[in-house]
């Protein structure tokens, strides 16, 4: 049973990275109209400028602070020097770009960092477990991810729900030409919301970093996932990338902890330890394509 | 023959004429020059080509944009691996089971996503193909992540798989058929109705025609073809993994595609060779500059495509001057 509450929790720890990044993407998708191939890269290039600030300042939270600052003038860049032109091409072009993009980031970070993996340390005040139930132990620097996610989504609820900025995200994503015409800077906007994406995509990635390794090519595997977590939500809705992401976190956590077990009844252990994480991917995936051909356009997509 | 004498006279003519040439003569060229490698490169450019030759009929033909291409690459090799490691050799069964597979995957998974539009197809072609990924890297028996070691598949008495020269002109000679069946599906009634339906898939179907059915015919066929150069992948390194399906080769396959020349012809052909030629040329270039450079060569490569993405979309095809058809 404690073990039971203890995946589950990791779940919702994953679910909550898995968030983070899916809803910068959401909303370029929902507003932007645009395929954002280059947003795991967002995630690794936080990661890599976290894991220089840290050392650099030497403590863990300003170097965090100063790399989501660091990662936030990055998105604007970005989306100045080349998001911005894609905005009125098809998906092609966007995912052509978006390609070379990862491309240069990749081959940009090796040429900087080096091709070996580097990893951060979880901070000293992290480094222990809380009991979150009287007798039950859980690392707190995982729970902090969860406190800190839990805080950003509420956050982000707030802030498309309640606020000015908010309202225009929302009328951006149902009718993007029409608030253009009320008179509202639209490319502002545009820039404003690709940052603040960009700082999402970073905090996961350093986030995630103690806990994984910060290596090239990690946000590459991870976008596809955040992908299939917005279509699975419906494109544009924060609310459904949501509810997706804690699905996937879910199916993923419990694919590592409890699928071994199960396969070990009639398979080798070895070959049941193997093929776990791979048939939780699949199931992902599948889940994705069950949800796309019962509703084409995503659990919370906009009916056209 | 005088319409052959003209479509042969004119720039895209010449060129694709010289390059078949050129292609033709490789193993000899690299014998006499004795670079052998050259000619493992030259192989790859044209199993390459096969894949983009069958990405082009539903993506540059069929504006489809499918995100998950390598997927075929997959399903042939390792429907040769398996059979290899299982002990069946006999290319005669291993050829046809795989491409039987990637065409039976290739109509189930498009009647899925051809249900969707837009982001939503992109992205789901997109899904199937990490599906197939995380499977291929769950076959603990095959290799798992690491792959497989796999002996080439057997012709008996007829061809031997192990010569390089051997290999590499059988791969061209279907390669050349490809091209082929290609250019009589875009001038066909089919290969029409999939182009009208790019530019406008409304006014189609209120003419009358089927567009899904059409659709998932022409996804079908490119799922076979790109089974068959998935044959000729997993032939060429006597090697499966899964490595050869992620999603960064389908990724390569689209750039391929748009930097040729999508919807034309011999556009997968100039892109797939553009494209090695690239990734040969970029690091000694690099390296010229300053030296150690070239071991970075995709931040010089990254951003090309980026501009090709922005400034290019006619592909090195539109280079040759206006098509007439």
């Amino acid at each position: 049973m404690e073990y039971l509450l203890l995946q589950v929790l990791n779940g919702v720890q994953l679910g909550l990275l898995m968030f983070l990044l899916a809803a910068g993407l959401t909303l370029t998708l929902g507003i932007m109209d645009l395929v954002n191939l280059a947003h795991g890269s967002l995630y690794m290039m936080g990661a890599y400028i976290a894991w220089t600030l840290i050392g650099v300042t030497d403590s863990f939270v300003l170097g965090t602070l100063l790399a989501l600052a660091a990662t936030f003038l990055l998105g604007v860049a970005v989306e100045i020097a080349v998001i911005r032109r894609l905005y009125t091409r098809d998906h092609l072009t966007q995912v052509l770009a978006t390609f070379g993009l990862i491309l240069f980031f990749n081959e940009l970070v090796r040429a900087l960092w080096g091709p070996a993996g580097k990893s951060i340390a979880i901070p000293g005040f992290l480094n222990r477990t809380v009991e979150i139930l009287p007798g039950v132990p859980y690392p707190a620097y995982r729970f902090a991810i969860i406190v800190v996610g839990a805080v950003v989504a509420i956050l982000l609820a707030w802030l498309v729900a309640r606020t000015r900025l908010g309202m225009l995200i929302r009328a951006g994503a149902s009718n993007r030409r029409m608030i253009g015409a009320l008179g509202v800077n639209i490319e502002l906007l545009f820039s404003l919301v690709f940052g603040l994406g960009a700082v999402f995509a970073g905090l996961a990635g350093l986030m995630a970093a103690p806990i994984a390794t910060v290596r090239i090519g990690m946000g590459d595997d991870i976008l596809i996932l955040a992908l299939v977590i917005i279509v699975i939500g419906g494109i544009g809705s924060i609310k459904g990338a949501f509810i997706a992401a804690m699905v996937v976190g879910q199916i993923d956590i419990v694919g590592r902890a409890f699928l071994p077990d199960i396969l070990k009844t009639f398979m080798s252990s070895s070959a049941a330890s193997s093929a776990a994480p791979a048939i939780s991917q699949v199931l992902v995936y599948v889940l994705m394509a069950a949800v796309l051909v019962w509703r084409p356009t995503g659990l919370f997509g906009q009916r056209t | 023959m005088r319409d052959l004498v003209s479509s042969l006279l004119t720039p895209r003519g010449i060129a694709t004429a010289l390059i078949l040439l050129v292609l033709a003569a490789l193993p000899l060229l690299t014998q006499a020059f004795d670079q052998r490698y050259l000619l493992s490169i030259g192989t790859r450019i044209v199993i390459w080509s096969i894949a983009a030759v069958s990405l082009n009929m539903i993506l540059g033909y069929g504006g489809l944009v499918s995100f998950g291409h390598a997927m075929f690459f997959g399903i042939g090799g390792y429907a040769v691996g398996i059979l290899s490691a299982e002990g069946i050799s006999s290319g005669w069964i291993q050829w046809p089971v795989a491409v039987l597979a990637a065409t039976a995957w290739a109509a189930v998974i498009g009647a899925l996503s051809l249900r969707t539009r837009g982001l939503y197809f992109i992205m789901i072609t997109l899904a199937f193909a990490q599906l197939v990924y995380y499977v291929g890297s769950g076959l603990e028996a095959y290799g798992g992540d690491d792959g497989l070691n796999i002996s080439r598949s057997r012709f008996p008495g007829l061809i031997d798989l192990r010569d390089k020269a051997s290999f590499y002109w059988l791969c061209l000679a279907l390669l050349c058929a490809s091209l082929w069946f290609c250019g009589r599906y875009a001038n066909s009634r089919f290969g029409l109705v999939i182009r009208g339906a790019k530019s406008n898939e409304l006014r189609m179907t209120a003419l009358g025609f089927p567009v899904f059915r059409y659709r998932l015919a022409a996804f079908t066929i490119a799922g076979a073809l790109g089974g068959l150069s998935g044959v000729l992948l997993a032939n060429e390194g006597a090697y499966i993994s899964p490595a050869m399906m992620s999603w960064m080769k389908s990724g390569d396959l689209i750039v391929i595609v748009v930097l040729g020349g999508m919807g034309t012809l011999c556009g997968p052909l100039y892109g797939t060779i553009a494209f090695f030629v690239l990734e040969e040329a970029l690091p000694p270039i690099l390296n010229l500059a300053h030296k150690g450079w070239g071991e970075y060569w995709m931040i010089v490569f990254g951003p090309l495509l980026v501009l090709i993405a922005l400034y290019a979309r006619g592909g090195i095809d539109s280079l040759l001057g206006r098509r007439h058809d």
